[in-house]
């Protein structure tokens, strides 16, 4: 059985629904919950240029290229907002965010 | 019976390590450990790129994640004073009903996935053809595209780079009040007069110094 588009595809699937779970098990850790999105990204990104190889449309991988822009500036600024959040609290605990309100 | 191409052989390699570490990343006790596990995997989904024949986006991913955002995340992992051990209080609290929509989803990805089939024309429909690898490289045919047909995209990706490092500057920036700085300009517009004075001592008397009382 020779590897296609649905091993990449599949392989993509399991590493999205590790992201997923990461979020749930990981609900008060701001910085693994970032770590598991970027897992998410990477994913999607297998995704479009296992799409892009196997249909032979470069432009999947020019989505993947802009993909991976956004990524590393959601990165940037989330690590910041993080930051300043601990600098101004001391925690990092996701629970205790909702207290800015107001 | 046993025989595999080596491609494929390398494909599960690095499939399976890919996977095997984005679980780490999600269950390892130390954070520390986490972002290495996080570069682990985006360093054998390189390699999966490189087995799909997009070689620029592989090197793209070892230089920004690898090189820029795990050591990024490193740092801040680093940085922050945190008690981790606190913050993995109650993590099986959510075991279930996420591995439970964790589980659906992924059934539901995999079935999408095995029942994929590409429709008779769509070589035919592509937007930006493949070029033959004999014609131009990976490189070559997405700088290609990227400078043609993407430009104005091209430009908007380093203009959300642009704000998005000005963004993190100004969110980390502080302005600490009480910090002694050098003030350059204020050492260059010092005149003699206003540096030191000239005092005649008189013998068995000493100064008074300017600035200080006594």
């Amino acid at each position: 059985m020779t590897v296609g588009l649905g091993h990449y595809l599949t392989v993509a699937a399991i590493l999205f629904v590790f992201g997923v779970f990461g979020i749930f098990l990981n609900r008060k850790n701001v910085i693994i919950i970032l770590m598991s999105i970027e897992l998410m990204l990477l994913a999607v990104n297998i995704n479009l240029v296992a799409f892009s190889t196997f249909q032979g449309d470069m432009a999947g991988q020019v989505l993947a290229m802009f993909v991976l822009t956004v990524a590393a500036a959601e990165a940037a600024i989330g690590l910041a907002i993080l930051v300043v959040y601990f600098r101004s609290r001391g925690s990092i605990a996701v629970e205790d965010i909702n207290q800015m309100k107001g | 019976m046993f025989e595999i191409a080596l491609t494929d052989m390398v494909f599960y390699l690095f499939a399976a390590v890919t996977v095997a570490s984005g679980v780490l990343v999600i269950s390892a006790r130390n954070p520390v450990h986490s972002v290495l596990w996080l570069i682990l995997a985006f360093f054998s989904a390189a390699g999966l790129f490189v087995l799909m024949g997009a070689e620029f986006l592989a090197m793209l991913l070892v230089v920004v994640y690898v090189g820029a955002v795990a050591v990024l995340f490193l740092f801040v992992v680093m940085m922050l004073d945190i008690n981790f051990t606190e913050l993995r209080q109650g993590m099986l609290q959510h075991l279930p009903l996420g591995g439970l929509i964790g589980l659906v989803l992924l059934g539901e990805l995999v079935a999408l996935s095995s029942a994929w089939y590409f429709g008779e024309d769509v070589a035919k429909n592509a937007a930006s053809p493949t070029p033959a690898a004999e014609a131009a490289s990976n490189t070559e045919a997405l700088g290609q595209l990227l400078y043609t047909d993407y430009i104005f995209i091209f430009q908007t990706a380093g203009l959300i780079l642009l704000v998005a490092m000005i963004g993190a500057i100004v969110l980390t920036l502080r302005d600490r009040p009480g910090v002694r700085r050098q003030n350059i300009s204020a050492q260059v517009n010092r005149r003699p007069e206003e540096a030191f004075e000239l005092v005649d001592v008189e013998t068995g008397k000493g100064v008074s110094l300017p600035g200080k009382k006594g």
